[in-house]
């Protein structure tokens, strides 16, 4: 299996991607208290659309809850947010219609398990873009195959592996044709042997200019596919650029302190 | 005078049988049905509801049913509100039930993983596509065996409408046992009864259990 493998997600997403320059998401001064503990300080982040971005940061961080605050799975206290012109902090009333528009995938997959593969690819389709059964088993059999596994389409999630049921939770979120994807340590549940298939399939995804944030380790990947690398530590940014620049030469200290741990 | 325990008897006996099968559906379908709802308001992300409902669960789980039956018995005519002995139990076993039942699938619903709401959540689907295509088909699952367990209590829990005028499996078995002086006969008897109204119970929560599981 290469990289190309997993290729062709959308080409007509990828040529509209490199003259564009709008930002999809607009985050400015951002702050989330739990009770008395500020898990994230004076975030200010924009992110233009095709844009790849990994956010890596010791466990604690705030990498998680920043991204989970994009589709308000978490609520933050004060500070501003924009995704795709539209503003999240002015109450929860398009919070629905925000959320089928970023698609997001689990550390633990998350699949439902009284549903099988296709099925689960066939649920928000059918509830929220009210796509009729055969629609929704069409988009879903398509993912399905971009990710590898139509086989497995009849299968429950409990009888797939790790890496399989990933992609399946991939594929799941690509069939409500996402504008944006998050990814919340996607392989870090996995055993290491599955870890390769689940990041080609984000390699695939990368080349066809999705708009992707990424919390991972993983920083074979960041070299290979971020336009971006973002590190956290205590709820803040502290340092962020492309990736040559942000192994080769880290401004900040600890920065430096993090990236001698994980690369060894 | 002393009767003989013959076939009439335990005809007789066996006639409480009705009066207990109506009130137990009686409480099942009004338990069920309020039960749901308190299961959701306790759910709620409101938290003065979920607050709300908690008082409600935790009022009749603590006070006796017998004591419930006979504030609304004797309660509501005291406001003015004149009810019928059917009415009475109804409201009774109505309140009782809902809010055990309440319980229980309140504890279901919670034990389905947060990650499948928060899933559910992320693919945009609204309250109402979360709970009955993500949640509740899990929930149910898991609520099989307590919600059985209680029902099969409320069925002999229906004895305690006998204070309030039934003539119910309990009773019956209480008349005749005082006519005939057989006490442990007419005893025995409506416990067998029992028995055969609540074990088929038992046993199709376990047939369903072994059925739904078969996805997982």
């Amino acid at each position: 299996m290469s990289a190309n493998s997993a290729q062709s997600f959308g080409q007509a997403e990828a040529a509209s991607k490199a003259g564009s320059a709008t930002p999809i998401i607009e985050i400015v001064d951002l702050q989330k208290w739990f009770g008395s503990f500020q898990a994230l300080k004076n975030i200010n982040l924009t992110v233009k659309t095709g844009e790849r971005i990994v956010i890596c940061g010791p466990s604690g961080s705030g990498k998680s809850t920043l991204i989970r605050c994009i589709n308000r799975l978490e609520e933050y206290q004060d500070g501003r947010l924009l995704v795709d012109g539209i503003d999240l902090s002015a109450g929860t009333k398009n919070i629905d219609a925000v959320r089928a528009e970023v698609g997001m995938v689990f550390q633990q997959f998350n699949l439902f398990p009284h549903l099988t593969v296709v099925e689960n690819c066939m649920l928000a389709p059918m509830k929220v873009r009210r796509a009729n059964k055969n629609e929704a088993r069409d988009t879903a059999m398509k993912y399905l195959t971009r990710v590898r596994i139509p086989d497995q389409a009849d299968k429950y999630p409990a009888q797939l592996s790790g890496g399989q049921q990933q992609r399946v939770a991939i594929a799941r979120a690509l069939c409500m044709s996402p504008k944006i994807m998050l990814f919340d340590e996607p392989t870090s549940a996995l055993d290491p042997e599955m870890v390769k298939e689940v990041l080609e399939t984000m390699i695939g995804l990368a080349n066809d200019g999705m708009t992707m944030l990424c919390v991972t380790h993983e920083m074979g990947f960041a070299r290979q596919v971020a336009d971006r690398v973002i590190f956290m530590d205590q709820g803040e940014i502290v340092e962020q650029g492309e990736p040559h620049s942000f192994f080769a030469n880290p401004q900040n200290e600890r920065t430096r302190g993090f990236l001698g741990q994980i690369l060894h | 005078m002393i009767r003989q325990f013959g076939l009439n008897e335990a005809l007789f006996i066996l006639s409480g049988i009705q009066a207990t099968i109506a009130l137990s559906l009686i409480a099942f379908a009004g338990g069920g049905l309020f039960g749901f709802v308190v299961a959701l308001l306790r759910t709620a992300e409101n938290k003065a509801v979920r607050r709300l409902a908690a008082a409600y669960i935790d009022f009749f789980q603590g006070t006796p049913l017998l004591m419930q039956l006979f504030l609304v018995f004797y309660g509501l005519p005291a406001f003015g509100v004149q009810v019928n002995q059917w009415v009475a139990v109804a409201i009774g076993l109505t309140l009782h039930a809902s809010a055990f039942l309440g319980e229980i699938w309140r504890g279901s619903i919670q034990a389905v993983p947060l990650g499948q709401t928060e899933a559910a959540r992320a693919l945009g689907l609204h309250y109402k596509d979360r709970l009955v295509s993500v949640i509740l088909p899990q929930a149910v699952r898991l609520s099989i065996a307590p919600t059985v367990g209680f029902l099969v209590q409320l069925i002999k829990g229906t004895s305690l409408a006998a204070i309030i005028g039934f003539v119910e499996l309990s009773r019956s078995a209480q008349i005749v046992a005082s006519t005939t002086y057989k006490p442990l006969l007419a005893y025995g008897l409506v416990a067998i009864f029992y028995f055969v109204l609540c074990f088929p119970l038992s046993r199709l929560s376990a047939m369903a259990e072994r059925r739904l599981s078969v996805s997982r």
